[in-house]
């Protein structure tokens, strides 16, 4: 309809190119060469002009309800289902530890190298100041239980760790505790060179930890020259500054540093390469900290790997680890993995173990329900339609109302009335019983289950079948069948070989439909499907609400969306999608 | 096979009947859970199954205190006020907006129509579910999530398709020279479109209304997700009322809803009538 324009009908579709053409037969009819319109334009620009003005014109009748639906439909979707690759949380929590992790081989039998828990102690440390560990433990927990024990526990007793040092420290000299002394030492006095990148830098290290603005005055620069000597205390103290300031409203200089700066100064004292560094420093508190320098063997000696594996063994196992590494990059197939049972492994993907595999289950139990559904659709709609069909347009009418009226009411009215039904002191046990059928005892379960939901859900989407079947065999002549019968077919093979194969555009359309909007149900299956009819949105909906593992929710749904948009493809090819007919 | 012919053969007769019964008792199944609601709507017990008194037609055993409660309990009244309030905004905004798209969609010489056509049927197509999902991620990243706006704009959306269709059906039978004898008379565009084509395509649009409405009116998917308990409809009370305890107040909604939709489905039905006579078919 869009491309094939006729030259005749195109001057009749549109007011404003009826006079050109009209004007430009005479010139054209005078001389040859290019036909020119009433402006002495070239006809074909001018009616490529009108045509353009056209297409523009129907654009903008379109453009507010496609801008709405994109807007407010389609970018939540597709935003929903990029959370199914989506894996910062790990790579912004532990920044540090993830770097440091690449180089150890997950193969191997022990936990990783020192270097490892030295990051892992800094980044869980801010993460536990600024309460994200826990977050953390739960993405992490999908992957492998008992990963978020793991971090709530460690972020209890992480403080412990830098608190020998300090109290060492503070041993030395009472200085150590005191607020202002810290400031100035670590921003270098008057007249020090801002390293504006370090504090940048720890802006943002928390912006990605807490999706927080972290911009903004916080009255603190470190030095360049203390940046120089004290590279990890520096960093930490900074990172301190900018999380006192920004996330809890408290002024640099009045606070006693986090146990992870005592726990960095320490570390940089020990240094054996930092050392002549800070013997030559001359800026404030030089001298406490040459003390320090001096007195360096009296500092406790911390074994991170033995610390962590004291607060929880869990620390040493290597498998625990692997996790961390599996899933330590900014997008993950990890949730996309696990929608279809399957694992990550140092040696690739591989399948659960059997009795953890549910989805491919669930997926299988949808297409098969859903199938079923369709078929009893299919099974019940065809004679209706039939009959619709072949009865005078007044009784079918009436007919037609009976179909419509389920049809236009409410889906929970309808799911209401099947779960009254169908309960076991419901009508239609109460009917059996009465009826001697069935014992008293021996009332049927026929809700919360599979029948329930494949029961209530064809009476739904009956219509569905019925009314696409029901204009495809308006359309078909009955003297194909008188036809085929003078022919001496019997009324089966008249039925089987003329009429059944004419309808089958119908039964496609309904069959697409009805299996369409089965394989997504949500609200049947809820409330009468109990444990053994659930389809997989539900399982979707309890990741939504309940588990809350959002990541397996849009892997799920991108997974069943896949299957509806193919179908729908399907179908916009065989009915078209405009030739959908309501009621 | 309309009238059975006198020479029917007796094996004839007998599908002619045996069909016949077939389609009364899909019938039956398909109106059956819908008219069963009527009377255990007025049980005067709390049973969800007629009492003996029920079948014996005592008046003692019917009773309206279901709807009694359904229009004394704040709940429910709270639950329908917002259902009132949320369906008909709704629906003005998917009628505004896809009225004026399907009269793009219907214009000649529209780029990619098919594409586009896709991408508004959509919401109609992708599981209810998922529709949710997405927009309460979305809606809550905007901070609409759990507000009246991000409801009807969600609503909205999903009543689209109705408009759309029921709309495009309409203008594939509008015969497009009344707008040229329209302009060709003196009409600007905007008059010859409110006095020329919008009477005419009234009925159809008038359907996809009510198609929007129904479909705001009965949704629950995307409400549970969007909206927050001060949204919550009167298919959301349902939904929470037969998850948990089922309370018999739900046949006395049931029923009214019932009702709601026998009047809409006569609705449409007259105005079907209309719109085939309006376009010189033949009267149903």
């Amino acid at each position: 309809m869009t491309d094939a324009i006729a030259p005749g009908g195109l001057a009749a579709s549109g007011p404003t190119s009826t006079p050109t053409r009209s004007q430009a037969q005479p010139k054209a009819q005078t001389k040859p060469g290019p036909v020119l319109a009433a402006d002495g334009r070239p006809l074909k620009r001018s009616l490529q002009r009108a045509l353009r003005a056209q297409r523009l014109r129907a654009l903008a009748l379109v453009a507010p309800l496609l801008i709405f639906v994109l807007m407010s439909f389609l970018f939540p979707i597709g935003d929903m289902l990029f959370r199914s690759v989506e894996n910062q949380i790990v790579p912004d929590t532990l920044p540090n530890t993830v770097q440091q992790l690449q180089d150890w081989d997950a193969n191997g039998s022990d936990a990783p190298p020192e270097p490892v828990f030295d990051a892992l102690y800094y980044d869980l440390f801010l993460a536990t100041e600024a309460k994200q560990h826990t977050r953390l433990g739960t993405r992490l927990n999908y992957e492998r239980p008992g990963l978020s024990s793991l971090f709530r526990s460690t972020g209890r007793d992480i403080d412990e760790v830098g608190e020998q040092y300090q109290d060492a420290l503070v041993a030395l000299d009472p200085r150590w505790e005191e607020a202002s002394v810290w400031f100035e030492m670590m921003s270098g006095g008057s007249g020090a060179e801002p390293d504006q990148a370090l504090l940048s830098e720890a802006r943002t290290r928390l912006y990605r930890l807490t999706s927080d603005d972290m911009s903004g005055e916080i009255g603190f620069i470190p030095s360049q020259e203390i940046a120089q000597i004290l590279p990890l205390t520096s960093r930490e103290y900074s990172a301190f500054a900018v999380f006192t300031v920004i996330e809890d409203d408290d002024v640099v200089a009045e606070e006693e540093p986090w146990e992870a700066v005592f726990f960095a100064l320490a570390q940089d004292l020990q240094n054996p390469d930092l050392s002549a560094g800070i013997q030559s420093y001359e800026g404030p508190y030089a001298e406490l900290l040459r003390n320090a320098l001096s007195q360096v063997s009296s500092l406790p000696v911390i074994d991170l790997r033995a610390a962590f594996a004291e607060i929880d063994s869990d620390w040493a196992n290597p498998a625990n680890w692997e996790t961390i590494k599996l899933y330590s990059g900014n997008y993950t197939d990890g949730y996309m993995l696990n929608a279809v049972d399957m694992t990550k492994s140092a040696d690739g993907p591989v399948l659960k173990d059997e009795n953890q595999r549910i989805y491919l289950k669930l997926f299988w139990r949808t297409l098969l329900m859903s199938l079923a559904i369709t078929f009893l659709c299919f099974l019940l709609g065809y004679p209706i339609a039939y009959l619709l069909a072949i009865l005078p347009l007044r009784t079918s009418n009436l007919v037609m109302i009976l179909v419509l009226l389920p049809f236009w009411t409410s889906l929970l009215v309808r799911t209401a009335s099947w779960k009254i039904l169908l309960q076991q002191q419901g009508v239609i046990n109460d009917l059996l019983v009465w009826s001697g059928l069935i014992s008293d005892a021996g009332r049927l379960v026929m809700i919360n289950n599979a029948t329930g939901t494949i029961i209530a859900m064809t009476h739904i989407l009956l219509p569905f079948m019925i009314l696409p079947l029901y204009s495809v065999m308006k359309t078909i002549p009955p003297s194909y069948m008188r036809a085929a019968k003078s022919l001496g077919a019997t009324d089966w093979t008249a039925f089987w070989r003329v009429y059944f194969p004419q309808t089958i555009p119908g039964v496609g359309a309904g069959a697409i439909l009805v299996f369409i909007l089965a394989i997504g149900y949500y609200i049947t299956p809820e409330l009468v499907g109990g444990t053994s009819g659930i389809f997989i949105s539900n399982r979707i909906a309890y990741h939504i609400s309940s588990s809350l593992n959002w990541g397996l929710a849009a892997a799920l749904a991108s997974m069943l969306l896949v299957v509806v948009l193919v179908l729908y493809w399907v179908y916009d090819k065989i009915v078209g999608i405009d030739n959908v007919k309501l009621g | 096979m309309a009238a059975l012919p006198p020479y029917a053969s007796p094996g004839q007769r007998l599908w002619y009947w045996g069909f016949r019964a077939i389609c009364v008792a899909i019938l039956f199944f398909l109106i059956m859970p819908i008219l069963v609601i009527v009377p255990l709507s007025f049980n005067a017990e709390d049973f969800f199954t007629f009492t003996r008194g029920m079948l014996a037609l005592e008046s003692s055993a019917y009773s309206l205190k279901h709807y009694e409660d359904f229009f004394t309990n704040d709940d429910w009244q709270q639950a329908l006020w917002n259902s009132v309030r949320i369906a008909p905004v709704a629906t003005m905004l998917a009628v505004t907006l896809g009225t004026l798209a399907a009269i793009g969609l219907s214009q000649p010489h529209m780029p990619f129509r098919s594409a586009i056509m896709a991408i508004l049927i959509s919401p109609m197509i992708v599981p209810l579910i998922i529709s949710a999902a997405g927009m309460y991620f979305f809606y809550s990243r905007l901070g609409i999530q759990g507000t009246y706006w991000g409801v009807v704009l969600a609503h909205a959306a999903l009543g689209i398709p109705f408009v759309i269709i029921t709309v495009t059906a309409t203008l594939v039978g509008f015969d497009r020279s009344l707008v040229r004898a329209a302009a060709n008379l003196g009409a600007s565009p905007v008059r010859t479109f409110f006095k020329i084509q919008m009477p005419l395509i009234l009925p159809g649009v008038i359907s996809g209304a009510l198609f929007a409405f129904i479909t705001s009116f009965d949704e629950v998917v995307v409400v549970l997700f969007v909206g927050s308990a001060g949204q919550k409809t009167l298919p959301w009370q349902m939904f929470i009322g037969l998850r948990e305890q089922i309370s018999p107040t739900i046949l006395a909604v049931a029923t009214l809803l019932v009702t709601i939709s026998i009047l809409l489905l006569t609705t449409l039905e007259l105005l079907r009538r209309r719109s085939e006579k309006l376009r010189g078919m033949s009267p149903g």
